[in-house]
């Protein structure tokens, strides 16, 4: 988020949204690591620690101040330069409150994130489809099987390094005699156009590094 | 179909003893039944006729949606958002365009955010049309759906008068609307908004007292409140249980706020006051369909910079600019500062969010779409337990799912 919106909406006293978060944060008693105010103080955004989730997660849902009755959203972001590459993120409404909250947590491949079923059970489907998609697993999600994939699907496609072509295709096989699964084949080669303006938002030209430091920092002397 | 009746050799005629043995077993419902409302399968264990365990099986339609909008440009992505609920397109791309404009930080003009709540609602309308008008299809009753086809066709017409098409609208855009309403069109819907209601009670008088329709949906899948918010439901589904809820009054967008109707609200929850709900919010649609066109005052339809919405064919003859602004949209699009939305609008089946984030470039990085049917189907085990497999059948038509957006 843009840090001007931010600090615009610092600067206004009363945002009750920023209120709510401390509030949250203060009540979760170190669960929430980061109270956020996205889109100009619009959007409330909370980051957790993974392992404190379920807590944060009763908390949100029983507290009468908070009430978050309904877990609208549940789904990954994937952010493979990052650490922790998938984000899990939670959009919760309070139905008697009317205000929403976006709880994120990271995680790497590996390790899993509780799952909040127990809590609101709308999450069956949605962590189903967020294992699907980014392969998160979720500990304690009684019916961990892919959805919205083919049966037998292999890869979680909504990664970043899975390829937008996928690696097979379906095609009638005249042997077979059915449809079968085969190696993907492009009849042209997949084209993903760069279109990052060299005038406008790509700063390094290739072999120009050096101009570009300049402009930066300032030449060296 | 699942009881046998045994009679055990050597009884006599006059005292049959029987001895009845009910088999539990699965059957497959679907993916290519006409009650499924698209490529459903369901998976059934019954006991007898009734259902013990309903499992959907979905992802039959998946085709992609989001990993396919994170490789096109945002004017690229917005005309996936019609084959997402193809009953009501626009009303899909009512959440992508508000969430982009979000992030961009742009007003929309006055006069295009009153066609956006006029079309949103027509787009109510043809969904519950369809809806309400099917779903009597698979209780029984044939000329509803009929009549609501008819209907459903003027109002396409309306489509294609603003867009050029029935259905891929491709019509709300990001700082506005594709083009201002043809000459005469208001016109043409205010005639007929001033006879829908006779077709209005033409169908309620079908359907609301008919004895076979009632004997189907009365108390049958029935959600409590608290159930139905634990589900995650939205919309008409959760009004019917008796939650007042409408993302149009408690979080307004566009000019939702000057609008005058009323929400109406079930008691029972059951797939009669799914279908009541749905009957009573076409006539609010009305009235706001009515008060839009009498509030609407001409003027720009779209922002005013070059950079986000494309130059008037016009001026692109003779100015050298606009030529250049034309292209550049069209082949780089605008880039979207940094940053994370969740925006939410009231769709016909409840509420549609886009949980759109955007990395500075000119694609989204990631674009979730939060479809209300997805939540809905999961509590059809919940909806369906002990129910009959005709039973099944109302609820899937009650819950108004649609397949296009749940696989996405």
């Amino acid at each position: 988020m843009a840090e001007n919106e931010i600090a615009a909406a610092e600067a206004a006293p009363e945002n009750p949204l920023r209120t709510l978060g401390l509030a949250i944060a203060a009540a979760a008693g170190g669960a929430v690591t980061e109270v956020e105010l996205a889109r100009g103080g619009a959007e409330l955004v909370l980051r957790a620690r993974r392992d404190s989730l379920i807590p944060l997660m009763l908390l949100l849902r029983d507290d009468p101040r908070f009430a978050f009755e309904q877990c609208m959203e549940l789904c990954g972001v994937d952010w493979p330069e990052k650490p922790e590459r998938f984000e899990v993120v939670y959009n919760l409404l309070s139905l008697s409150h009317n205000h929403r909250v976006r709880v994120i947590v990271t995680t790497d491949g590996v390790a899993s994130v509780p799952s909040v079923v127990g809590i609101w059970p709308s999450a069956t489907w949605f962590e189903r489809e967020t294992w699907d998609m980014y392969g998160v697993v979720f500990e304690g999600q009684p019916d961990l099987r892919r959805i919205l994939t083919d049966y037998g699907f292999e890869g979680h496609p909504l990664r970043k390094d899975f390829p937008l072509t996928g690696f097979v295709e379906l095609r009638y096989d005249e042997e077979l005699k059915r449809v079968a699964y085969g190696p993907v084949q492009l009849t042209q080669e997949f084209r993903n156009f760069d279109y990052l303006s060299p005038w406008e938002g790509m700063t390094t030209l290739p072999g120009d590094e050096k101009v570009h430091l300049n402009r930066l920092e300032g030449p060296k002397e | 179909m699942s009881s046998q009746a045994i009679i055990p050799a050597g009884e006599a005629a006059e005292s049959v003893t029987r001895a009845i043995e009910v088999d539990s077993h699965t059957i497959n419902f679907g993916p290519q039944h006409p009650a499924a409302h698209g490529v459903l399968r369901l998976v059934l264990e019954m006991k007898g006729e009734v259902v013990e365990r309903a499992d959907p099986h979905v992802g039959l339609l998946h085709r992609g949606t989001e990993k396919l909008i994170e490789h096109k440009t945002y004017i690229q992505a917005l005309p996936y958002f019609d084959r997402l609920d193809y009953v009501a397109p626009m009303s899909m791309e009512h959440s992508f365009a508000i969430a982009t404009e979000r992030l961009l930080g742009i007003e929309v003009p006055e006069r295009a955010q009153y066609i956006r709540v006029l079309f949103a609602e027509l787009s109510r309308l043809l969904n519950h049309l369809l809806n309400i008008t099917t779903y009597a299809l698979d209780c029984g009753a044939i000329t509803p759906a009929l009549w609501g086809f008819e209907q459903r066709e003027t109002l396409l017409e309306f489509y294609e008068n603003v867009s050029g098409s029935h259905y891929h609208a491709n019509y709300f855009r990001p700082g506005g609307v594709a083009k201002d309403l043809p000459a005469g069109l208001e016109g043409r819907i205010k005639d007929w908004a001033v006879k829908f209601p006779a077709f209005m009670d033409d169908l309620e008088r079908l359907l609301s007292e008919n004895r076979i329709f009632k004997q189907r949906t009365v108390d049958i899948g029935v959600m409590t409140a608290e159930q139905a918010i634990e589900w995650g439901f939205s919309g008409p589904c959760l009004r019917a249980s008796g939650c007042a809820w409408d993302l149009r009054k408690a979080q307004p967008y566009d000019v939702y706020d000057r609008m005058e109707f009323d929400v109406p609200v079930g008691t029972r929850g059951d797939c009669y006051d799914r279908y009541l709900v749905r009957m009573l919010e076409m006539k609010e649609s009305l009235k706001i369909v009515h008060q839009c066109l009498a509030q609407m005052k001409p003027g720009p339809v779209k922002v005013q910079d070059n950079k986000i919405a494309p130059p008037k064919r016009s001026e692109m003859k003779r100015s050298m600019e606009a030529l250049i602004h034309h292209f550049k949209l069209y082949t780089e699009g605008y880039h979207v500062p940094e940053g994370a939305t969740y925006t939410v609008t009231e769709a016909p089946k409840g509420e549609f969010g886009v949980y759109l984030v955007a990395d500075g470039t000119n694609r989204p990085y990631r674009c979730k779409i939060r479809s209300p049917g997805y939540a809905h189907l999961q509590a059809m085990e919940v909806l369906s337990k002990g129910h009959m497999l005709a039973d099944a059948v109302a609820i899937i038509g009650s819950l108004d799912v649609v397949f296009g957006e749940i696989d996405r």
